[in-house]
């Protein structure tokens, strides 16, 4: 099978997915879970090929004039996205089955998801930048569509368009971005883009392209100061959170840098940039997290947290921090993916999804509980678990950053000891701890009130169903069994991408048991400063307030007020630009928009034809000029200032006429007599129709103020001048026409007639003269139907 | 002579749009003609002028003997006149008829009048 069909079977699938869905049932996600079954075996079936240099190239022509092809890259980072995708991507649809049970949403929900499924697979295996950039933005479509598939509630729409303008607005940055540096190496292709790294770090447009693209990076991956929208987003139902906006599509921003850093990395400005941004990100996003009351939302601030990490690890640019990257990808999927299905199994069996109301859900919901325990341990880095080699690699690659180790190290650290305490109430909390006791801590920063919290919690709550407690176990089992085995799978896996992201072979060799080093004693320490956050969070939340309330009011501020407030700010500012200038420009009167339309018309006109010629007098080439000639034009123009002053209906429509024929009489003397049979039939006919019409209109009223007219005519005069103008540059160069010597010369040898316009209009062009017909027989239609209109039926 | 019509076409084009921007709605319909009118000019004129050579070709012959007037813009100003009075002829009915159920013929009145 090729990897062509691979991205794309997703598409058709989801095409009849909304059919199956209607068809099969109940067992609907487990059929249409088939795909992304076949598509994880598929991959899967790449890993006996994986060596470090590892790469499949297929490319098929697209756009061949523009360098676009439909090309994919398949090396080892390509290898561990797809597998997260497509393998988690089984598990969602299964795990939706059960969720959204009964939804009239369900249905869409089929369709959408695996849409996003084939998105994401084109993305992560794009051989094209401009295939990339196309995937990218289908993945930020489906997102929309998918955050607000509820869309019924204003506040899913909202968090849809935001999500949506932001990672859009990204999008196109970075497409410019990689428009540069296709401008730069002459290629679009990822290979030779790879393969001329230096010459595009060494170019003076590097620092532009370094910045759209991580303006491209940081809005997908939620990067401070753009992460406001993830949060926001968790208005999705939770296997949208849990599959989109945790484990694959906020990674494509962590995809692209890793991508590119072969390409942009190892430089100055991108050590600071990436670390700088991701550090930021890292450490406020973890101390959000605290804050928040809603399971999904703490969640959702914990993803920031890590794609905070790995942006900070991927600008740390060294073989350590990029193999730790890479591990920290897989072990976060697993880890995250489970919780926030958890989380979605606690809301629907438990009826809430506020931590304060959530306790003791052990007993009822076993096999959840272990799940998300085990999930818990991953997450605080808890040996067996892969989460606890993981986290060993990361201290390991923060202790040998080439700048500022200690202050990169102590962060990573803080923000590590923040999220165990997350880990902790998330993944022990709602299920062991004794009662469900209202908690004493308020609302804190950025939280928002949490769907169905008003309703206290009647449901008695119960195991999930099979399709919704798989999906959790099999992640937070695959983490055990990674952990137990790192040097099967993981070490291939991890050793295959960071060979990619290094852009030379790298060999990683993981182990569960390091010895007792410095690193060994920062993990203790992580853990146990983290559990006592954990169980002294309250306290400590009451002290905090005590002694530095600039940090509660801070981070309340950056919660409410902070790019979130920029945004609404920026939104509201376009709306009302919109309103304004349509108010302006789209004010509902002719004569306004004529003016518009005549002074733009004659500024841009006027302008080009001032910097073309200056302000000479162009030498036309004009023929002699004959008196009679003269005189017929004279009449045109008197007829004309008669049609514009006299008050009298017939007057003016005898001065039309006198215009057409005057004009008839130019196209015969200068050799057009076809068209001056049409012009003066034409002009009788309407003569004849304006006589029998507008004598039954009323007579001409002047409705303007003098000051109108003046401004009018003054517009008018210079629309007028420039037409002179016109014609006289346009007459003053010789004509160079290349139809028309085509049509005579082939008049007779092709068309077999001898009068050139006839053999145009009726052969040449007949497909214009059909459409002619067309419109004079529509008109002719329309008349007939105003004239048979009777309008007092209406009054009956 | 070129340049003597540039200025007759600068001059009907001024009066097209002039009667274009007025109130009354025939007054509208009345710019549309001029408009018309100066537009086949302005295409005429830019085929440039050649005094009284129809575009034809002599029985016998493959091609004209002497230089003939271009017939290129002339298929198409055939074309313009044609379909411009389709438009007229639908526009003057259309106003009748919008005259008659309104009651008015400015077009500020108009304006306003599905709301009544």
């Amino acid at each position: 099978m090729d990897i062509v069909i691979a991205v794309l079977s997703g598409f058709l699938l989801a095409v009849i997915a909304p059919w199956v869905h209607r068809v099969g049932r109940r067992s609907a996600g487990w059929l249409l879970a088939l795909l992304p079954a076949g598509l994880t075996f598929y991959f899967a079936a790449y890993l006996r090929e994986l060596r470090p240099d590892f790469v499949v190239i297929t490319s098929y022509p697209w756009v061949p004039g523009l360098g676009v092809s439909l090309s994919f890259y398949l090396d080892g980072l390509s290898l561990l996205f797809a597998l997260l995708i497509s393998g988690i991507g089984t598990l969602v649809v299964i795990y939706a089955g059960g969720y959204l049970a009964g939804k009239p949403q369900l249905g869409r929900f089929y369709a959408l998801v695996l849409m996003f499924m084939a998105s994401m697979l084109g993305l992560v295996l794009a051989g094209n930048a401009i295939t990339l950039f196309v995937f990218w933005e289908l993945t930020s479509l489906t997102s929309y569509l998918l955050i607000g598939l509820d869309h019924e509630r204003e506040k899913a729409r909202a968090a849809a368009l935001q999500a949506l303008l932001v990672t859009g607005g990204g999008g196109l940055a970075l497409l410019a971005g990689l428009v540069l540096m296709g401008q730069v190496t002459g290629s679009l292709e990822l290979a030779a883009l790879l393969s001329n790294g230096a010459a595009i770090r060494e170019h003076a447009l590097y620092l532009p392209i370094l910045l759209l693209i991580l303006l491209g990076a940081f809005t997908k991956s939620a990067q401070v100061p753009f992460h406001f929208w993830l949060p926001n987003a968790m208005e999705a139902p939770t296997p949208v959170s849990a599959y989109l906006h945790s484990a694959t599509m906020v990674k494509a921003g962590v995809y692209l840098l890793a991508r590119l850093s072969p390409v942009l990395g190892d430089t100055e400005a991108w050590h600071y940039l990436v670390t700088g941004a991701g550090m930021a990100t890292m450490l406020l996003a973890a101390l959000l997290a605290l804050g928040q009351t809603d399971l999904k939302r703490i969640l959702a601030y914990s993803t920031v947290s890590t794609l905070g990490a790995l942006t900070l690890l991927l600008g740390l640019d060294t073989t350590l921090s990029a193999k730790a990257a890479m591990l920290f990808l897989l072990v976060h999927a697993l880890y995250k993916g489970a919780l926030f299905l958890v989380a979605g199994a606690v809301d629907h069996e438990a009826g809430t999804r506020d931590i304060r109301r959530l306790g003791g859900l052990a007993r009822a919901m076993p096999i959840t509980a272990a799940a998300a325990g085990l999930a818990a341990l991953s997450m605080a880095g808890l040996p067996p678990m892969l989460g606890f080699i993981n986290k060993e690699l990361l201290y390991e690659a923060k202790l040998q950053a080439p700048r500022a180790a200690g202050l990169i190290t102590a962060t990573g650290v803080a923000a590590n000891m923040l999220l165990v305490a997350v880990a902790g109430l998330v993944g022990i909390r709602p299920f062991w701890s004794r009662s469900n006791a209202p908690d004493a801590r308020p609302h804190v920063p950025g939280t928002s009130e949490v769907p169905g919290t008003s309703e206290a919690v009647h449901k008695e709550p119960h195991e999930a169903p099979l399709a919704m407690w798989l999906g959790p176990a099999a992640l937070a089992g695959l983490g055990l069994i990674n952990g137990l085995f790192p040097d099967a799978l993981p070490s291939a896996l991890v050793s295959a991408a960071a060979s990619a992201v290094r852009g030379k072979p790298t060999v990683v060799e993981l182990a569960l048991w390091h010895g007792i080093s410095p690193i060994f004693a920062l993990s203790v320490l992580t853990v146990i400063v983290g559990a006592a956050i954990y169980v002294g969070r309250d306290p400590l939340y009451r002290a905090a307030q005590r002694f530095v309330p600039w940090l509660i009011t801070g981070l309340r501020v950056v919660g409410h007020w902070g790019p979130e407030g920029g945004y609404d700010l920026a939104l509201r500012g376009l709306n009302s630009l919109a309103t304004t200038q349509t108010r302006l420009l789209q004010s509902g009167y002719l004569r306004f928009y004529l003016i518009i339309v005549m002074l733009t018309t004659v500024g841009l006109g006027g302008y080009t034809l001032l910097s073309r010629t200056g302000l000479t007098w162009p030498a036309g080439r004009s023929s002699d000029v004959r008196l009679y000639e003269i005189l017929i034009g004279l009449l045109i123009l008197a007829a004309t200032l008669l049609a514009l002053l006299s008050t009298s209906r017939l007057t003016v429509v005898a001065a039309l006429g006198v215009v057409g024929y005057g004009v008839a009489l130019i196209f015969t003397l200068f050799g057009a007599p076809d068209l001056a049979m049409t012009q003066f039939a034409i002009e009788t006919l309407t003569v004849f129709l304006f006589v029998l019409v507008l004598y039954r209109l009323p007579r001409f009223a002047y409705y303007s103020s003098r000051r109108d007219r003046i401004r009018d005519a003054v517009v008018a005069l210079a629309a007028g001048a420039l037409m002179t103008a016109l014609v006289l540059v346009v007459t003053s160069a010789p004509l160079q026409s290349r139809l028309t010597p085509y049509f005579v010369a082939n008049a007779v040898p092709l068309a077999r007639g001898r009068n050139i316009d006839n053999v145009i209009l009726v052969d040449f062009r007949g497909l214009d003269t059909l459409g002619e017909i067309t419109v004079l027989a529509v008109a002719g239609i329309g008349v007939y139907a105003l004239l048979k209109l009777r309008l007092d039926e209406k009054n009956k | 002579m070129e340049t003597f019509l540039a200025f007759v076409i600068g001059g009907l084009y001024a009066a097209g749009l002039y009667m274009m921007m007025r109130r009354s709605i025939v007054k509208l319909i009345i710019g549309l003609s001029l408009l018309a009118h100066a537009a086949n000019l302005l295409i005429f004129t830019l085929g440039r002028l050649t005094r009284g050579e129809p575009a034809l070709i002599p029985p016998g012959g493959i091609r004209p003997e002497r230089p003939i007037a271009d017939p290129l813009p002339q298929a198409l100003i055939l074309t313009a006149i044609v379909i411009g009075f389709g438009v007229q002829a639908f526009a003057v009915v259309l106003i009748k008829r919008a005259y008659q159920t309104v009651g008015t013929d400015d077009l500020d009145d108009m304006k306003s009048t599905d709301t009544g």
